[in-house]
């Protein structure tokens, strides 16, 4: 059972692949390196929406698809759900 | 288990092989329509009347063709002769009101190479008599169609082009990573990607992808240009994306979502250059096309550019057919696979529990682009789904 999805091998956040709980044990896989990722979730979240795979500094851009997909406004933990509350886009 | 050519993770032949149609003028084609083309709305019934008469012909009825006028006049002429002229049609029967527009079509998909196309106007003999000459030549040509073989012909001979359509969350994840997947195998075709605004954002990343100069300047005039003219409608794109929907569902910037769409054309492929709507492309490789996101007007424009198979990764489940350009559906979300099964060529739902990898959801695509090379129908064609939509640029006079 896989819990979430990282397409880059440098991907600083993978993608849920089902709803998970706060304090669960959580598994990956990297699609491009075919790598087993474990982690907890520090939060909920939702299918569908990111979990940090390392602690990204305020200002720091977060990578997905080995692309800058915009900015975090707040330091971001390992395992903490990454959306709109603490991610920006870089365009304005 | 791996075979000549094969993949050793799937097993799969993946020929780089099929079985086509060469045409007069040297495309290949993969499927072989008699079509009856009216050149205007008002020849739609006489169309229809003749494909009724002659079975295995198809009419493709459509809303336009009068009082149109500059731009707007030259693209619906490129949309219709370039249809016409597709090498997934045999032959065609052109049918308008008047002479002078109708020949035009006649001698531009002559201009092609084809040669198999006749017109026939309604004007000074009425519709009854329009139509029984047209039905005689679509009758002989429906005779000569049915004794075109097939023959062998290399995967480079292929047109294939791809937008994604009702995308959610498992577009970006997986169903669009597996067109990119084929994209990427070099495979020597021709290639198409387009949707302008879904790009709007992230026409940074985008221009990333031009293989020269040139190209990235045509793309970003194209996209500027299509900025220009939301702006002079008051309306602004800019901010617009990602939609709430998106963002309900976990996508949090445009740039995200952009790439998501963008992983249609792989990690490596780069783009040689742009076209206009339903300008052909003048060789090989993956060209960018100022298309509409719209999936119907979107597919009539590359059909009508030449590109003869097209490849459309869903999420929700958009349905979308075309008369001649056959599309191949590929979701990834397990939901639509199964509800929605009559519409969905490949189901690459298990990439989401790592039941199968990228490369293994590459291989049943490829898989299914060769099958459908040869002949097997896609669920489009099976439900009955030919939407042709003209793209209108300004009101007719």
């Amino acid at each position: 059972m896989i819990h979430f999805i990282v397409h880059e091998a440098d991907d600083t956040v993978g993608v849920m692949t089902v709803d998970v709980k706060k304090g669960q044990s959580l598994t990956g896989w990297n699609m491009t390196s075919d790598k087993t990722i474990r982690t907890k979730a520090a939060q909920d979240i939702p299918l569908g929406h990111k979990i940090a795979l390392v602690d990204i500094p305020k200002g720091q851009p977060v990578i997905k698809y080995g692309e800058s997909i915009g900015v975090a406004t707040k330091p971001i933990k390992k395992g903490q759900h990454v959306h709109t509350h603490n991610l920006k886009t870089a365009r304005w | 288990m791996a075979k000549r050519n094969g993949s050793k993770q799937t097993g799969l032949q993946l020929d780089k092989y099929f079985m086509g149609y060469r045409r007069e003028n040297g495309r290949v084609g993969i499927r072989n329509h008699v079509v009856i083309m009216p050149l205007d709305d008002i020849s739609n019934a006489a169309a229809e009347a003749v494909a009724a008469h002659v079975q295995g012909t198809k009419a493709i009825p459509h809303a336009y063709g009068r009082l149109q006028f500059g731009e707007d006049l030259e693209l619906f002429f490129r949309t219709i002769i370039g249809t016409c002229a597709n090498p997934n049609v045999a032959a065609c029967v052109v049918i308008g009101i008047e002479d002078e527009w109708t020949n035009r079509v006649v001698e531009g998909v002559r201009a092609l190479g084809r040669t198999k196309v006749a017109g026939f106007s309604i004007e000074l003999k009425g519709q009854f008599e329009c139509v029984r000459q047209a039905s005689w030549k679509a009758w002989e040509y429906k005779l000569w169609a049915s004794e075109q073989k097939r023959e062998r012909c290399h995967i480079r001979d292929l047109w294939v082009s791809t937008k994604c359509g009702e995308s959610d969350t498992t577009s970006g994840l997986a169903s669009n990573p597996t067109v990119g997947n084929v994209f990427d195998r070099s495979l020597g075709c021709t290639m198409s990607f387009g949707e302008t605004t879904e790009l709007t954002g992230a026409e940074h990343i985008c221009v990333k992808r031009a293989a020269n100069k040139k190209a990235a300047e045509d793309y970003m005039r194209m996209f500027n240009r299509y900025q220009e003219l939301v702006k002079s409608k008051g309306a602004d794109l800019l901010g617009s994306q990602p939609t709430k929907g998106n963002i309900r569902g976990g996508l949090t910037t445009i740039e995200e979502k952009a790439l998501g769409n963008l992983q249609k054309i792989g990690k490596k492929c780069k783009f040689v250059g742009c076209l206009e709507p339903a300008e052909m492309p003048k060789g090989k490789g993956l060209w960018y096309m100022d298309t509409s996101s719209a999936a119907a007007e979107a597919v009539t424009l590359w059909a009508a550019a030449g590109f003869v198979c097209h490849f459309f990764p869903t999420g929700q489940g958009n349905v979308i057919g075309h008369p001649i350009e056959p599309v191949i559906k590929i979701t990834a979300n397990p939901k639509t696979a199964e509800l929605m099964r009559e519409h969905i060529d490949v189901d690459v739902s298990g990439l989401l529990q790592r039941k199968l990898t990228l490369d293994q959801a590459g291989d049943l695509l490829w898989d299914m682009m060769i099958r459908v090379a040869n002949g097997r129908w896609t669920c489009a064609e099976v439900t009955n789904h030919n939407e042709f939509v003209l793209t209108k640029l300004y009101p007719s006079a």
